[in-house]
């Protein structure tokens, strides 16, 4: 495939870089004649000054037979004017850019762009699913004997949804010091039924935390 | 008929002046304060300091009851951007956008922007006012 980058930037740079291992053709443009130096230094004859929203530069660039342009520098409007430019002058069948302001990424698509990438927006669903502590929250450390207090969100597939505390298997030193259900808080009674989306408040020794985790957390 | 200008430059502020003048209510918008100076004491309309590119900025700048926006900053792209945004996801009826590479001017301009170009406007006035004194080439 042949592949443009506009923007040589970090991500432009370890983007061409990593592209070039894959075994693709690319070709990267960047504005600044010193970086354009120092990057054909060590990628060798793959960089080309100039401003990649301008035609001819695209042009001398060849993107009348690139697959795919990647725009990646640090201005949004920058972007868009290199994609929609490599779309609608050079037929390029894919562009793709990066999206610097999240609030962007809708308009991008409604304005014709294949693929947004936000760095932002991606790094927060990297949060949100990969880590799963976000459902297990360290809140302190007791003073007392080392003792710890979590907060556990239940799912819907945790082992303890729809159990009632007394019939829940805990480990042996934890107590459940409340329930906070939507925007209350709930006495744990022995009786009480654990329901997803509960937040339990519990009170552990420090060296079950981790089983108190593992247990909570499988599915 | 309310009308939002972005870029208080040259242009931008002059714009603004006139239309001001002519009765209409004219807010402006620039990332620099220190531009709306050229607007002088007279001016009437509102200016507003942020980028026109930001729909929140333009929603402050009054923008779901404008009737026409006017981009004019020194940004080719700026302006193209947020031309399309007021176009696109606020409906403004008459969008105007300057573009100063002619190329880019080409392209966006088949792409249904109402689009000035400064840099073909301004040749072919000088070409013209100096075309009786020089000899065409052929003559040459």
């Amino acid at each position: 495939m042949y592949i443009i980058v506009v923007g040589g930037g970090k991500v432009g740079y370890y983007l061409t870089k990593t592209l070039l291992v894959e075994g693709h053709e690319v070709l990267l443009i960047e504005r600044d004649r010193h970086k354009v130096e120092v990057y054909g230094e060590r990628l060798g004859s793959v960089v080309l000054a100039g401003d990649g929203a301008e035609a001819a530069v695209l042009s001398e660039a060849g993107a009348q037979r690139a697959d795919v342009v990647i725009a990646v520098t640090g201005e949004d409007e920058d972007n868009l004017v290199v994609c929609q430019m490599s779309k609608a002058k050079f037929h390029v069948p894919r562009a793709i850019a990066r999206v610097n302001n999240p609030k962007n990424e809708l308009l991008f698509q409604r304005l014709g762009i294949d693929v947004t990438v936000s760095q932002t927006e991606h790094i927060l669903k990297l949060i949100e699913q990969k880590i799963p502590e976000k459902s297990f929250v360290h809140l302190l450390n007791l003073r007392h004997d080392e003792l710890t207090i979590v907060e556990a969100h239940v799912s819907e597939g945790s082992p303890v949804a729809h159990k009632r505390v007394a019939n829940a298997q805990f480990p042996v030193h934890c107590v459940i010091a409340a329930i906070i259900r939507g925007p209350d808080p709930v006495i744990a009674l022995p009786n009480t039924e654990i329901l997803p989306g509960d937040e339990l408040i519990i009170v552990t020794h420090s060296n079950e935390e981790e089983d108190l985790r593992r247990m909570l957390m499988e599915s | 008929m309310n009308v939002i200008v972005m870029g208080c430059g040259r242009v931008g502020a002059r714009v603004s002046i006139i239309l001001d003048q002519h009765g209409h209510h004219v807010t402006v918008v620039d990332t620099n304060p220190e531009a709306f100076r050229r607007l002088g004491e007279k001016f009437k309309g509102d200016t507003l300091i942020g980028t026109g590119i930001d729909e929140d900025v333009l929603r402050r700048a009054g923008i779901e009851s404008a009737h026409v926006f006017i981009a004019v900053t020194n940004g080719d792209n700026r302006n193209i951007m947020a031309s399309q945004v007021a176009r696109t996801v606020f409906e403004v009826e008459h969008v105007v956008v300057r573009i100063y590479d002619p190329v880019r001017e080409d392209t966006y301009r088949r792409l249904g922007l109402r689009t000035v170009c400064p840099t073909t406007t301004i040749s072919a006035l000088i070409i013209d006012l100096i075309n009786d004194v020089l000899p065409a080439d052929e003559e040459l």
